[in-house]
């Protein structure tokens, strides 16, 4: 049984990657339907394989496989191998990214119908599903790493796939970019795991963690810091690159040029959620480090609120849906913040299902206007597009942590979660986490309001085309609808609550809030009933209800909000200056130093002193010897026997 | 009997003569191959001089082989002479600086 697990192990990564070859490099020969076809072959076997993991591991709870299966190299004494580690963290992974990516694959097909590009599109976004599922199945560091970086050139590959367009290039670039900054804490956190555990396997280095608590590191002379804090913060920082929080968001708001399917896929749910996956993974790690976990809250609920504000004053229908990713990513870090792990994975689940959803909604919305994102061009979809109306409704119900929906039970857990906690920083995030319910309900039912509600505001010719999507895209909605509803319900009692997490996650007893929350949890009837007396329900009806009020009853008092406070709309538009500082401080500061180096080092340096200046010098040299050239014989005669005497004298006389 | 020391001060004397005679020579090419010629000779008298205080004939023997180099040297440097003569029209030192850098 165990070979037998082996096998379907290596298939699951390797079905997409198969795919992928086959439609990236014969693409053009095979034709478009070849390529999707092959492409979804490769993801449907592996998600058909993930459900009989998942089966295996969970249902059937066979022990965890923590295995190698290859060694690239041994250096020494550090070996580098490709591993799995399938336990029932990964299964739900799994599920998760082979399931959405399945959707995807599907959608595409209608999204990407007219685009010349559509095989080398399938062939991306297969490897992106090989390179989230190396990432979340890998049992060391260096293939997570592998993973990390291979999901991030994919997503720079079809964040620029329309490589024409120069937004595109400019997004590509930034999120590339950005991405490096936080690879950059990555690679060193994985440099100080190595340093101090001398092995990058996961199980190793969790079993050694404990002993390093009391070890101090000195980055700056006389400066010791703890061991596991500098690990974790470097770690995260990685997290905090792919999984776009604060500083480092700003790359995802912009990631929206690429196609919709690939927003819906990478920029949503799975890529983004790396980090987060990571984090979880490293819980033994995070958990020895009270500050780092402090980090982790902190930036998370400056992310939720403050990211949360931006969906609001957005126009551009898929940057809505982008900052509230975003606010929602930020959640997840702050449920990893206060150790309620298993809360953040729940959210992560949930969240992949019904914001996958939406964007493959708004995309659905975006074919059906042509192209067009802007949605004060929208406005009452709903009867042209009934399906997308549902599965968006259900999304964006989902999405507020309307009771009953999958983002209720995972929304109110880590709200809870942290209202539980008692480390420092909790009570801002949990101000945070609070407020910003209200503020999802505002901008998802005020972008739901906008575009499926209201008047028409598109022009004639786009309203006489409007229909409904074709069945390749509303059946990956339908799809995803289903556990966009029904997910949190089921998934809540055993995932945060049993001991499902039990050996993939560690929490210190101190720090366990989540078990503090289970004993006084009843059932998820009863937490739906709870949660309904709870302020944040209240909140968010509050959220609906005001965008109701905004944009369907009296739009003109938007309107008035908007230049009476002026000077707050100019802040959020202007994202509160985070673009524009990195673009002069950054983009600017580099670009100085690189011409500071060009003319100083470039053109003087190398090209006026060693260049120009060796050949100068010898010029010079040799016009002050020419003069000793007199072409006449006698000079040289002289010059030969002067040499002469010279060395006669130095042998006489040594 | 003439002592050894003054045949090698014989030498020298012809030696730092002809030496004088490639640098003062101004003017003639044929002068400054004289004065090479001479400069052989002194150091043919030096051979013949060492060989029969030495009593060893090889010294002697020596200088044939210089003379016989010497008439050899003399033919070729009068022949270039010649060529230089018709391609320059003068066989003036001063004039012929075409090695200069």
């Amino acid at each position: 049984m165990t070979d037998n697990m082996q096998n379907i192990y290596l298939a699951i990564p390797l079905a997409p990657l198969f795919g992928a070859i086959i439609a990236g490099l014969f693409g053009k020969k095979i034709g478009r339907s070849a390529s999707h076809l092959v492409t979804i072959a490769g993801v449907a076997i592996a998600f058909i394989l993930s459900l009989i993991v998942f089966n295996h591991i969970v249902l059937d709870g066979a022990p965890t496989y923590n295995e190698s299966v290859y060694t690239w190299m041994i250096s020494n004494g550090i070996h580098f191998e490709v591993g799995f580690l399938i336990d029932k963290l990964t299964a739900v992974m799994l599920i998760v990214v082979t399931f959405v990516s399945l959707m995807v694959h599907i959608y595409t097909i209608g999204y990407m119908k007219d685009d010349p590009g559509y095989q080398r599109f399938f062939s991306y976004i297969a490897l992106f599903t090989f390179s989230m599922l190396m990432l979340v199945m890998s049992n060391n560091f260096m293939q997570l790493f592998f993973g990390w970086e291979a999901v991030g050139l994919v997503s720079y590959l079809l964040i620029g796939f329309w490589y024409t367009r120069p937004t595109a290039i400019y997004a590509n670039l930034k999120a590339f970019l950005v991405n490096r900054v936080g690879d950059f804490g990555f690679l060193l956190g994985i440099a100080a795991v190595l340093y101090f555990t001398n092995s990058l396997d996961y199980a190793k280095v969790f079993e050694v963690a404990p002993s390093l608590s009391g070890k101090t590191i000195e980055i700056i002379d006389g400066q010791a810091w703890s061991a596991m804090t500098v690990i974790c913060i470097l770690l995260f920082i990685g997290a905090m690159g792919k999984s776009a929080q604060v500083p480092l968001h700003v790359w995802l708001p912009d990631s929206m040029e690429g196609p919709t399917p690939i927003s819906a896929l990478i920029h949503a749910a799975t890529m983004v959620t790396a980090g987060i996956f990571m984090v979880a993974r490293m819980s033994p790690l995070f958990e020895l480090s009270e500050t780092a976990l402090s980090f982790v809250l902190v930036i998370g609920s400056i992310t939720a609120l403050f990211m949360g504000f931006l969906g609001i004053i957005q126009n551009d229908i898929k940057r809505v849906v982008a900052y509230s990713t975003l606010s929602q990513l930020g959640y997840m870090t702050v449920a990893l913040g206060v150790s309620a792990y298993s809360a953040a994975i729940f959210h992560l689940m949930t969240h992949a299902f019904f914001k996958a959803l939406l964007f493959l909604g708004a995309g659905s919305v975006i074919i059906a206007m042509h192209h067009e994102q802007d949605m004060r061009k929208m406005g009452g979809l709903k009867k042209y597009m009934p399906i997308t109306y549902w599965t968006a409704l259900i999304g964006s119900l989902a999405l507020i942590g309307f009771p009953g929906f999958s983002g209720f039970f995972s929304k109110d857990a880590i709200i809870e979660a942290v209202g539980h906690s008692h480390i420092a920083g909790s009570s801002f995030a949990y101000f945070s986490v609070v407020t910003g319910v209200f503020i999802t309900a505002l901008y998802s039912f005020r972008m739901f309001f906008m575009v499926f509600h209201g008047k028409e505001r598109m022009d004639e010719h786009t309203r006489e085309h409007l229909h409904e999507t074709p069945p390749v895209v509303t059946l990956p909605l339908i799809l995803l609808a289903i556990p966009s509803v029904f997910a949190g319900f089921f998934a809540i009692g055993p995932m945060l609550f049993g001991d499902y997490f039990a050996q993939a996650i560690t929490v210190l007893p101190g720090h366990d809030v989540l078990a503090e929350i289970g004993k006084g949890y009843h059932g998820a009837g009863a937490f739906v009933l709870h949660g309904i007396m709870q302020p944040p329900f209240w909140l968010a009806m509050a959220g609906l209800a005001s965008a109701w009020f905004f944009t369907l009853k009296r739009p003109d008092l938007a309107d008035k909000i908007h230049t009476r406070f002026s000077p707050v709309v100019k802040i959020l538009e202007n994202k509160y200056g985070f673009d524009r500082f990195n673009e002069i401080f950054f983009a600017g500061g580099s670009r100085m130093l690189g011409r500071l180096f060009w003319r100083f080092g470039d053109m003087k340096l190398i090209d006026g002193l060693i260049v120009n200046g060796s050949a100068k010098s010898i010029g010079w040299f040799s016009t002050i010897l020419r003069h000793i050239q007199t072409g006449y014989l006698y000079h040289y005669a002289f010059v030969m026997i002067i040499g002469m005497l010279l060395l006669l004298t130095w042998v006489v006389f040594r | 009997m003439i002592a050894l020391s003054d045949y090698l001060i014989l030498s020298a004397i012809l030696f730092c003569l002809s030496l004088a005679g490639i640098f003062l020579n101004r003017k003639n090419v044929i002068i400054l191959l004289m004065s090479i010629e001479l400069m052989l000779l002194s150091v043919n008298i030096n051979f013949v001089a060492f060989s029969a205080y030495l009593n060893d004939i090889a010294g002697q023997v020596f200088v044939f082989f210089i003379l016989t180099v010497a008439a050899a040297e003399a033919a070729i440097g009068l022949a270039i002479l010649v060529v230089l003569y018709r391609s320059k029209q003068s066989i003036n030192v001063d004039d012929l600086d075409s090695m200069k850098g």
